[in-house]
């Protein structure tokens, strides 16, 4: 089962509600999908067993055979190509390894070379795997990082916590477009609201099932909640704002692992994830 | 004009709380809200008038004519995105919309052309004009053209605004795409940094991708008082890499009431409001 945690907006308690639902399972495997600022393994300081690095295709440019006819140019809608001082000149930076400026060139004169954008670690805390995606500092795209995450944990009988990055562009599409259930997380303000609507909406579009989680819930009115109420959402979780709570997460710590309190929160979140994904099954069949 | 980025790295730091601030603080008559899959500064800057809405158009998309393909699968075998899929039904293939990134090899590569790339909307560019400009857009879900419309919304902001001294820039998390296309051409990065160690670690990453457009970069940490011993390190990074550290902005229940009524923290009298106004007292120096 692969549950994927995501907000829009950042800073709402995505990690914190990942790392904690991996904790509190029997087993699990944890994604840190959030690769420009992958932050999961602070909090859970694995082993680190296997690093792997993650390349895309870059074209490389044969000038003896190339006449400058420009073809290549002419295709690249990334405007990758330029012809300068008499040669074929490649903006790595914005290539999308379409492949398209190869199959255009008459002579035959670009092949393609792998160009290392991050790297993935796989390590191990307790009873959680832990996936980390890293996205290399200057590069423009990280959805190669999160392909190769998600391909490569496919079981169906495994726990998978995947940790979204913020937003609601096309990484997160990649990130939760094979979830089986999506936990939304918001914070108790009218920015969070807003990028709790395009996330709702997201999820909604999909057709995953999903449920909200209200992190620092405070005693004034809560525009998060207004809004579920409204739309009829499920509320699977309220986490109180707690000073003690943000010293901990501040330091890397997993609450609960610590705190029999949260650890009880995070089980009953969970749990209840399970049972209505299961139901979710049961009843398409 | 001289352009003011605020950036984080990490998420909900307090970009868009502080970047208000320093809207109002500043009297900034040019300001952008770039973080444009998740905006909300227009939430916070008391907008007198309607927006003037334009269309976005990304990158054009692949579209296959099911009456002429004759189902040989070429393009599926050399689209690099997963974005072609065979419906049987059909006895066509189709383009995955969201998956598309419009290179255009499946249109070169089609035996009987039957595909064609058609420009598709990708969100909505707006611009509020009074006394003040403000340019935001809306990114349309999943899209993967993000870094462009930021540029769009910075290039409206600054055809728009004539006559200004300082404009002011709400940029998005992370480090990739939309946040390059942020710093391209800006003349001051401030980044707002969090107590934490997650916060730290994010904030090294921003900072590291800002130096290498050689933009000067002040930080500050907000909610400083939830760790004052990461506050510190992150000042101790600030002066070992040579950036000037602006000022610490406490924890303040006041400010996420501010923000919910719709207020930016200096409208209210609050110490979070206190703390950005001698943040803007030092960085208006330095401008």
């Amino acid at each position: 089962m692969k549950i994927a945690v995501l907000s829009g907006k950042g800073g709402t308690g995505k990690t914190l509600v990942s790392v904690n639902l991996a904790s509190v399972a029997e087993k699990a495997n944890y994604m840190d999908c959030d690769v420009e600022e992958p932050n999961g393994h602070l909090f859970f300081k694995p082993m680190i067993e296997h690093v792997e690095s993650v390349k895309v295709k870059i074209p490389n440019i044969n000038n003896e055979k190339c006449t400058g006819c420009r073809k290549c140019v002419d295709f690249c809608r990334f405007n990758a190509l330029a012809y300068v001082n008499h040669s074929i000149k490649v903006f790595e930076d914005v290539c999308h390894s379409c492949g398209g400026c190869m199959l255009v060139c008459p002579e035959n004169a670009i092949t393609e070379r792998e160009k290392p954008i991050g790297t993935i670690e796989r390590g191990t805390s307790e009873k959680v795997q832990v996936h980390t995606g890293i996205l290399n500092m200057g590069e423009a795209s990280g959805v190669p990082i999160v392909k190769q995450l998600i391909k490569n944990e496919t079981r169906d009988d495994q726990l998978v916590i995947i940790d979204a990055p913020p937003g609601s562009a096309c990484i997160v599409m990649e990130s939760i477009k094979d979830a089986d259930y999506c936990v939304l997380v918001a914070e108790p303000t009218i920015f969070g609201t807003q990028n709790l609507s395009m996330v709702h909406e997201l999820v909604e579009l999909f057709e995953i099932p999903f449920g909200v989680v209200l992190n620092k819930c405070l005693d004034e009115d809560n525009p998060a909640e207004s809004y579920c109420n409204d739309h009829r959402i499920n509320i699977i979780g309220k986490i109180k704002y707690n000073q003690n709570l943000a010293v901990l997460n501040s330091r890397g710590e997993i609450v609960s692992r610590i705190d029999p309190q949260y650890q009880t929160i995070f089980k009953l979140i969970l749990e209840h994830i399970v049972e209505e994904v299961g139901y979710a099954t049961t009843s398409r069949t | 004009m001289q352009q003011l980025l605020v950036l984080s790295g990490k998420g909900g730091t307090g970009k868009t709380t502080v970047a208000s601030a320093l809207i109002q603080l500043s009297q900034a008559k040019a300001f952008a809200d770039c973080d444009v899959d998740a905006p909300n500064l227009d939430l916070v800057m008391h907008q007198t008038v309607e927006p003037m809405t334009t269309n976005y158009f990304g990158m054009a998309k692949a579209i296959v004519n099911e009456e002429v393909c004759i189902e040989c699968g070429q393009c599926q075998s050399q689209c690099r995105f997963d974005a072609i899929i065979h419906k049987q039904q059909k006895e066509a293939y189709v383009i995955d919309l969201n998956a598309c990134e419009g290179c255009g090899v499946c249109e070169l590569i089609c035996p009987v052309d039957a595909i064609h790339l058609e420009s598709v909307i990708d969100g909505q560019l707006k611009l509020y004009k009074d006394e003040r400009v403000f340019s935001t857009a809306q990114l349309k879900m999943g899209s993967g053209t993000s870094g462009m419309l930021v540029t769009r919304v910075k290039k409206q902001m600054i055809e728009q605004a004539i006559d200004t001294d300082v404009a002011i820039i709400d940029g998005s998390p992370g480090i990739g795409c939309p946040v390059i296309a942020s710093i391209s051409g800006v003349d001051y990065v401030l980044v707002v940094a969090e107590p934490s160690i997650s916060g730290m670690s994010d904030m090294e990453r921003i900072v590291t991708t800002a130096s290498r457009f050689g933009v000067k970069t002040f930080i500050c940490v907000n909610k400083y008082d939830v760790n004052i011993e990461y506050t510190d390190k992150i000042e101790d990074y600030a002066k070992r890499k040579h950036l000037e550290f602006v000022g610490r902005i406490p924890y303040d229940i006041q400010a996420v009431k501010a923000i919910n009524q719709g207020n930016t923290i200096v409208d209210i009298d609050c110490a979070s409001g206190c703390a950005v106004g001698q943040i803007y007292e030092t960085i208006k120096k330095r401008l």
